[in-house]
């Protein structure tokens, strides 16, 4: 083929630019579609309850995931400090994923259980409370605001559509469940969660 | 739960990123023979080949590629093939080497491992009081300590509003060596029941009661009056002096150390606050994240806390 062609045709040339780029995808992303791992939940995974939900959309609109990855790596230094490597199919009912990228403070992929709730209360309202030298933001207003739950059901609606079993039963439940609830509660029932359904966390 | 780590693919999957991958070196390959040009000797006129583009009489040359700029990008060929050949990367080819990320994992892990278990182990023999005098012991006791204790009971272990401190003799759950392994493997739920339902003025009376047990300035006939209902409701866990009781977790009310105290609290404020609300204490089992041998090591530096200024 000329170059000239090529050169001088801008809608073919970034045909054929797509068409080369696509094969990185299609050799690296498309199989993990169909692969196992990727897509069976390890056994003991349920999806979040309604106050977890709720936990989880807090944990997004404040940022958290900005300066908290949930993404242990398979090195010694990693798994001694947080526990067991994160395995695919623990992210199967996570939509969209909360991996993060970025260690500011530490990995919380497992951090379920590690703390009291009531240590969570008094380092989320200021975290210099209990971590004199931390440099976390306080969230005050967590433990002013109560939950509606009026989008609860919708939401876990939405979910079910993408493949997240929940039942009848959970999401009529769902407002109830929620409603009323400071939004540091479900916050904290989130985390309390993390990376609860691998046992041997060492 | 193995077959739930099986990263295998079906064979579909597996010949379509062979194909994808060997195709895309090939076809990358080809291109750069395709189009590539040796030859860069004049003709016989003494004309030599351009790429025919042209601005204002200014003309390209055709040259070929520079010799060392075709040998790296051969180069990258031959290197991205023997990688394809050694590590994972072609589907279900396992490469020669074998290579997993967890298997890394595994070795780095068992190398660790192999260094560091004599020592715990050696430890482990130590009963907590000696091995709470051995200084060596507990510099590594102490990091540990730091890693995984120092968030809630502070880093001089004394604790804050809601996390005891370690370093008095003040022991909700007794600070003998068991008691602090149980402390440390099983964890301790504390659990005092909301009593809103004695009402404002019982509340109030009973308050007035625990701080005089402590000692502390109170109103006589109040404490008095509290006296009853004290015996009544709270000596069960609190004892009737107010001495608590360790298999219960119950604090000791007569020794005017206040847990629930917040920074600015008053004490009678915060025993109203206990009675109102109820309090609920939980120190998570540490077993499950460090091991019981490292348990062993923090049991002992905790115990070694009593000797420290």
């Amino acid at each position: 083929m000329k170059h000239e062609i090529v050169e001088k045709n801008v809608g073919l040339l970034a045909v054929l630019i797509l068409v080369v780029i696509s094969f990185g995808g299609l050799a690296e992303v498309v199989p993990l579609f169909f692969q196992k791992q990727t897509t069976e939940p390890v056994e003991g995974l349920r999806p979040l309850t309604a106050l977890e939900l709720e936990g989880r959309d807090i944990y997004r609109r404040e940022g958290c995931v900005g300066c908290h990855s949930q993404m242990i790596r398979p090195f010694r230094a990693e798994t001694e400090r947080y526990g067991h490597y994160s395995v695919a199919g623990e992210s199967v009912y996570d939509h969209n994923f909360l991996w993060g990228s970025k260690r500011t403070g530490p990995d919380l992929a497992r951090v379920g259980g590690r703390y009291s709730d009531d240590w969570h209360r008094a380092h989320m309202y200021n975290p210099r409370d209990v971590v004199p030298e931390s440099i976390m933001p306080s969230y005050p207003w967590l433990f002013e605001r109560a939950l509606d739950g009026n989008d609860t059901p919708r939401k876990m609606q939405a979910l079910r559509t993408l493949g997240v079993p929940y039942t009848d039963e959970e999401i009529e439940n769902a407002t109830r469940e929620v409603r009323g609830q400071q939004e540091i509660t479900a916050l904290i029932a989130y985390l309390q969660q993390l990376g609860t359904v691998l046992e041997g966390t060492r | 739960m193995n077959n739930l780590w099986d990263d295998s693919l079906s064979g579909f999957w597996s010949t379509w990123i062979i194909v994808i991958t060997l195709g895309s070196i090939g076809i990358a390959f080809w291109l750069l023979y395709a189009n590539r040009k040796t030859d860069k000797t004049p003709d016989a006129d003494g004309n030599v080949e351009t790429t025919g583009h042209a601005a204002d009489g200014i003309e390209e040359y055709d040259n070929p590629l520079p010799r060392w700029w075709f040998q790296l990008y051969v180069g990258t060929v031959v290197f991205s093939l023997g990688y394809l050949l050694l590590y994972p990367g072609l589907g279900n080819f396992a490469g020669l080497l074998g290579w997993t990320q967890e298997g890394q994992w595994e070795e780095e892990v068992a190398r660790a491992e192999e260094r560091f278990t004599p020592i715990f182990a050696q430890y482990q023999e130590i009963p907590i009081p000696e091995l709470a005098r051995d200084a060596e012991a507990m510099q590594v006791a102490e990091r540990i300590y730091l890693n995984n204790c120092a968030v809630c009971h502070g880093s001089n272990a004394q604790g804050g509003y809601g996390f005891p401190n370690l370093t008095n003799d003040d022991w909700l759950y007794g600070g003998e060596p068991e008691q602090i392994m149980q402390t440390l493997v099983r964890g301790r739920n504390g659990l005092m029941p909301s009593w809103q339902q004695l009402g404002e003025t019982n509340i109030e009376n009973v308050t007035q009661h625990v701080l005089a047990l402590s000692g502390l300035e109170h109103d006589e006939e109040r404490a008095e009056r509290g006296a009853a209902t004290y015996a009544s409701v709270c000596a069960a866990c609190h004892m009737p002096d107010g001495t608590g009781n360790q298999a219960l977790g119950a604090p000791n009310l007569t020794n005017d150390i206040w847990l629930y105290q917040a920074p600015g609290q008053s004490v009678a404020d915060s025993v109203r606050q206990s009675l109102r609300n109820g309090r609920n204490g939980h120190m998570p089992a540490q077993a499950a994240y460090i091991g019981e041998e490292r348990v062993h090591l923090v049991a002992a530096y905790v115990y070694s806390l009593r000797f420290r200024d």
